[in-house]
């Protein structure tokens, strides 16, 4: 990780966003609390962010969410865009403890990663975006932490279930096979 | 004269490797020569071909012994960068290449990192567009062109630099035949006009000669095993012995018994002395079988009438009207964006026609949901890695059976069932991840087959795959077929998969339905040929020039030969 | 995928005209002033104003006419949201109130009420016609060479070029994927558990990613081979010099703001209070 900028993280960050932007509107409604939804895209920051680190996922998660909300919806709400950068940032800065690309995501990497993407996630929906939007927009205390609770849970599971399956999947791609037999 | 490009006594090993790639190769090769590599999967022609632009061993970093040196650099010590201003690279790959919003910008793309000023692109620009023809579609977005216009947006953006060799990187891989030729010859021409030295490394031996070159070399497991004209090499074995297709008309004068003079210039069927020949390949012609003739069985699937179009008044496709027997091995074939895909896209139901039906078993499958479907018409994409989402290969297969609420223990014997029809038994409980791409094909194939579909449809199930592996998935498929019954439809636009393993070809032009027949009058029929951007196979020019007027006949006859010379596992089959 | 993206459409107008780097200035000023800003006569007048601005853009309706009703959408039920959490936020804001219906508990309708959330729809619309021209009047391949203009490093303006370049190939792959794991019996759609939706969303996205990655290693391979990142700085083939009109239009756009702010703040208050006399 104390690599420099390279070509790889600039094109990481391009197909990055376009795998974010494109699964926009790919989501399911979490059922029970209404207007939160499972966001697909949520996985895609997750798992950019643990493999590629804080900077490339955090501006995936900038012009991501602001691109995919403008080419989607026709408006950005900045109060939404930058705490996806929060998110992604926190996982980020621990991505070379998770040891993904060695192969090396085992128990004790997993644990750790789901502590840190609850704590990125609620600092950035239950906190930075409400606060944001009293900020900005003025809105009622209750609404926006309501819409923040729910953000909150969606995201956490999203990344805690795909975010962790993506990454066990990946860690074994690196693995080596020499471990492997063949059996009758 | 000095050699542009020499390796002397050079062994490279991968870091991650515990054996050396290339080992002791001595080649040289000089200005304004036009060389071509052949070789298959694994042979090390692709790392050779990244030593000469530097990306061995700065982009898979590794240790060599020995020397090479480029245009009088060491490209170990002048990096890619460096290495970018002599050796311009073309890859197989005209999508991952093609970075720049619109072709402008792609062409553009090495001199804006290199800082050139705005007035001085536009007039390079301009000049190489023209080079390669692609002048009109400067303000074109990739989306807009075919897979040969990507291609040659690609040579743009390397002539721009003004480099001293070119090298292509499998430039066939993903051209229908027509426009691979056009490929060769856009080559060839830059060749000739601009004094440039060329490199090609492919193992479609027979397109690229459709245009001279100087020599081939042949890699075989990391070491040089031939370097010689074309002419010489195609009267060798070592072709054969490789595990390189040669040309077809080679094979067929050897079935015919004939033995191959290099003067007799044989790497052009159009220009090859062939009076020595003519009368033991009439001879062969008279003396082996036709195939015996089909006989019809029942209807699997029919198309009646079908009319598609994603824009009204702009037609996909119109008045598609076929039929496809039960256990038949079928092609449909055309060039990129005739309408194939969208044909297999109307039968599995994630679109529906404007017109027209699709019965399954004489009954109309109209009603039926993609999932319906999905049972009885299993979809293989191209690229297995589109279709794979589980991390272990039984998990994988046994996906379509779980998702239908079929029971655990049902589940696991239909797996393994499977696995053991596919050969990966064996690695039941691998991750997938550990697989080969072709083992990897396997996996997305059993994982249709488990669900007992009776057609089978297969997007491209060769594209990218040297002989050995062609052979290996094909060799599967046909098993698949007789063995098992089940009906193969395979959508392609590769030539030899159409003569050496389908029974039919549906082929598809510009939305229509332009011929349903036999591969063999297929690919002799010029006009055929040409409306789908086809290529008339070498087998019809053997025939012609041979003397003989049923070329179609001859071409069938071939096919049948070799059918039974493979299923013998011999050189030899009865006659 | 279901609906459509917002796409540049090539037109001859001033506005399309302008270069990359004064829209996208001009729209971040634009936002931010509509962010700091809740002075209803401001909002009047930028609200005006963007709707000039997108008349003279000829933009169409057909063009944007899909994601214009999605935003109403959306703006009702947040407006509905506001009134539900938060009836008396009005008279909190602007300190009277005058009730004009009464209804049960909290919910005593007020036109305090009424008037905040008028503002909060203002809001929104002063900002969306604006989105809506910069993407449809922007060329995409200037944008990047825009975001290098105004100070942020070629990489990441290179990395949003890519990524508009391969967001129509990832559209398609995840069309195709979506396609062939529907044919294998995976339907996102139905009722499901939530550890059901999110199985099944894994098998699409899965193989999306994991053939993203072996994109990512094509593509950044193809990039150094033609000497990406050689340099400090790089040139762009469609980067556009400023005219007369882009700097009239900047000045415009800084001096709006400046006097935008000041006639909000200058009372002390970013709310305009009609109800205070």
């Amino acid at each position: 990780m104390n690599k420099k900028f390279g070509i790889k993280d600039v094109v990481a960050i391009g197909i990055g966003t376009a795998l974010f932007i494109v699964l926009t509107n790919v989501q399911a409604p979490l059922g029970f609390i209404p207007n939160t939804s499972l966001q697909s895209r949520v996985a895609v920051l997750t798992f950019f962010s643990a493999i590629f680190g804080p900077i490339v996922g955090g501006v995936i998660g900038l012009v991501g969410h602001a691109l995919g909300d403008a080419l989607f919806y026709g408006s950005i709400w900045w109060s939404w865009v930058f705490p996806e950068a929060v998110f992604a940032i926190a996982v980020g800065i621990f991505a070379a403890k998770y040891k993904v690309k060695e192969g090396g995501f085992g128990k004790k990497e997993i644990i750790l990663f789901n502590i840190v993407q609850v704590i990125g996630n609620v600092l950035a929906w239950l906190l930075v975006a409400p606060v944001l939007d009293i900020l900005i927009y003025a809105e009622p205390a209750g609404k926006v932490f309501a819409q923040g609770v729910g953000a909150t849970l969606g995201n956490v599971l999203v990344a805690g279930i795909l975010g962790t399956l993506l990454m066990a999947a990946y860690s074994k791609v690196g693995a080596k096979s020499g471990s492997l037999s063949k059996e009758d | 004269m000095t050699p542009i490009i020499e390796f002397k006594n050079y062994t490279f090993k991968y870091r991650s490797q515990t054996e050396p790639t290339l080992r002791d190769i001595d080649l040289s090769i000089y200005p304004g020569e036009k060389v071509l590599i052949v070789g298959p999967s694994g042979s090390g022609k692709s790392t050779l071909a990244h030593c000469i632009n530097g990306m061995v061993p700065f982009s898979f970093p590794g240790e060599h012994t020995g020397s090479l040196s480029v245009n009088g650099l060491d490209p170990a010590k002048t990096g890619i960068f460096g290495m970018s201003k002599t050796v311009g690279t073309v890859l197989q790959d005209t999508d991952g290449q093609f970075i720049g919003l619109t072709v402008a910008e792609d062409v553009a793309f090495a001199l804006e990192n290199d800082c050139v000023p705005q007035e001085k692109m536009f007039s390079l620009v301009q000049e190489v567009a023209q080079t390669v023809d692609i002048g009109k579609l400067l303000d074109h977005a990739p989306t807009e062109l075919s897979g040969g216009q990507k291609q040659r947006v690609s040579m743009a953006g390397v002539l721009v630099d003004d480099v001293d060799i070119l090298l292509f990187d499998e430039p066939l891989a993903n051209l229908d035949p027509a426009t691979g030729k056009r490929a060769i010859d856009l080559i060839d021409r830059i060749h000739r006009e601009q004094k440039k030295t060329v490199v090609i490394i492919e193992h479609r031996l027979e397109d690229v000669l459709y245009r001279d070159v100087d020599r081939i070399v042949v890699i075989g497991d990391g070491r040089v095993v031939a370097d010689r004209t074309p002419d010489e090499l195609l009267c060798s074995d070592v072709l054969e012995r490789e595990g390189i297709r040669e040309p077809l008309y080679v094979t067929a004068l050897k079935h015919a018994g004939c033995r191959v003079q290099a003067g007799d210039h044989p790497a052009h069927i159009e220009t090859m002395r062939l009076e020595p020949y003519a009368g033991k390949v009439r001879e062969w012609y008279q003396k082996v079988s036709p195939p015996p003739a089909r006989e019809e069985k029942d209807t699997a699937l029919e198309v009646l009438d079908l009319d598609f179009s994603y824009i009204s008044g702009n037609p996909v496709l119109s008045n598609i009207d076929f039929k496809i027997h039960k256990g038949e091995m079928l092609a449909i074939v055309g060039k990129n964006g005739a309408g194939k895909s969208t044909l297999s896209n109307l039968i599995c139901g994630f679109i529906n026609p404007d017109r027209g039906k699709i019965l399954l078993n004489d009954e109309d499958i109209a009603s039926k949901s993609i999932k319906e479907r999905g049972e009885v018409i299993g979809l293989v994409m191209q690229n297995p890695n589109q279709m794979i989402s589980k991390p272990m290969i039984f998990d994988e297969v046994a996906l379509g059976l779980v998702v239908r609420g079929v029971p655990e223990e049902e589940v696991k014997e239909r797996v393994y069932e499977t696995l053991k029809i596919c050969g990966l038994y064996p690695f039941r409980n691998w991750p997938v991840s550990a697989l080969s791409f072709g083992q990897k094909k396997r996996v997305t194939i059993a994982s249709i087959l488990v669900m007992n579909p009776q057609v089978l449809i297969l997007d491209e199930p060769t594209a990218g795959q040297d002989y050995r592996h062609y052979t290996e998935i094909m060799e599967f498929l046909k098993e698949l077929n007789e063995k098992y019954g089940i009906t193969i439809l395979m959508i392609t636009h590769d030539m030899h998969l159409m003569l050496e393993y389908t029974d039919r070809a549906i082929v598809i032009a510009d939305g229509q339905l332009v011929a349903d027949d036999t591969p063999a009058s297929v690919l002799t029929d010029e006009r055929i040929a040409k409306k789908a951007y086809l290529k008339k196979t070498s087998l019809y020019d053997l025939a012609v020039r041979c003397g003989i007027p049923d070329a179609s006949g001859f071409a069938e006859r071939f096919i049948h030969y070799e059918r039974q010379v493979r299923s013998h596992g011999g050189q030899t089959a009865d006659l | 995928m279901a609906g459509r993206l917002l796409t540049y459409e090539e037109k001859d107008t001033w506005i399309h005209r302008l270069s990359g780097v004064t829209k996208l200035a001009f729209f971040l000023l634009w936002s931010f002033t509509g962010m700091l800003t809740y002075d209803t006569r401001v909002l009047l007048v930028m609200l005006a104003l963007s709707l000039v601005i997108f008349y003279m853009s000829k933009t169409e309706w057909k063009q944007v006419g899909m994601v214009f009703k999605f935003i109403l959408l959306f703006l009702c039920l947040n407006l509905v949201a506001v009134y539900i959490f938060s009836p008396q936020q009005g008279t909190l804001i602007y300190g009277t109130s005058t009730v004009l219906v009464n209804l049960p508990g909290r919910y005593d309708l007020t036109v305090e009420q009424l008037f905040y959330e008028f503002n909060i729809m203002l809001k929104y619309l002063t900002v969306t016609p604006v989105v809506l021209m910069f993407i449809v009047t922007t060329n995409p391949s200037e944008f990047a060479a825009s975001l290098n203009r105004i100070g942020i490093s070629y990489n990441v303006g290179y990395a949003v070029a890519i990524a508009l370049r391969y967001v129509p190939d990832v559209q398609s792959d995840f069309t195709k994927i979506k396609h062939a794991q529907e044919a294998r019996g995976i339907e996102m759609s139905g009722k499901a558990s939530v550890w059901e939706r999110l199985k099944k969303m894994s098998m699409i996205i899965f193989p999306l990613i994991f053939s993203s990655m072996d994109r990512i290693d094509v593509v950044s391979n193809a990039m150094e081979l033609r000497g990406f990142g050689k340099h400090k700085k790089r040139t762009w083939y469609k980067g556009r010099k400023l005219t007369k009109t882009d700097y009239m239009t900047l000045a415009f756009a800084a001096v709006f703001m400046i006097a935008s702010l000041w006639i909000t703040f200058a009372d002390g208050n970013r709310f305009y209070n009609p109800f205070s006399r």
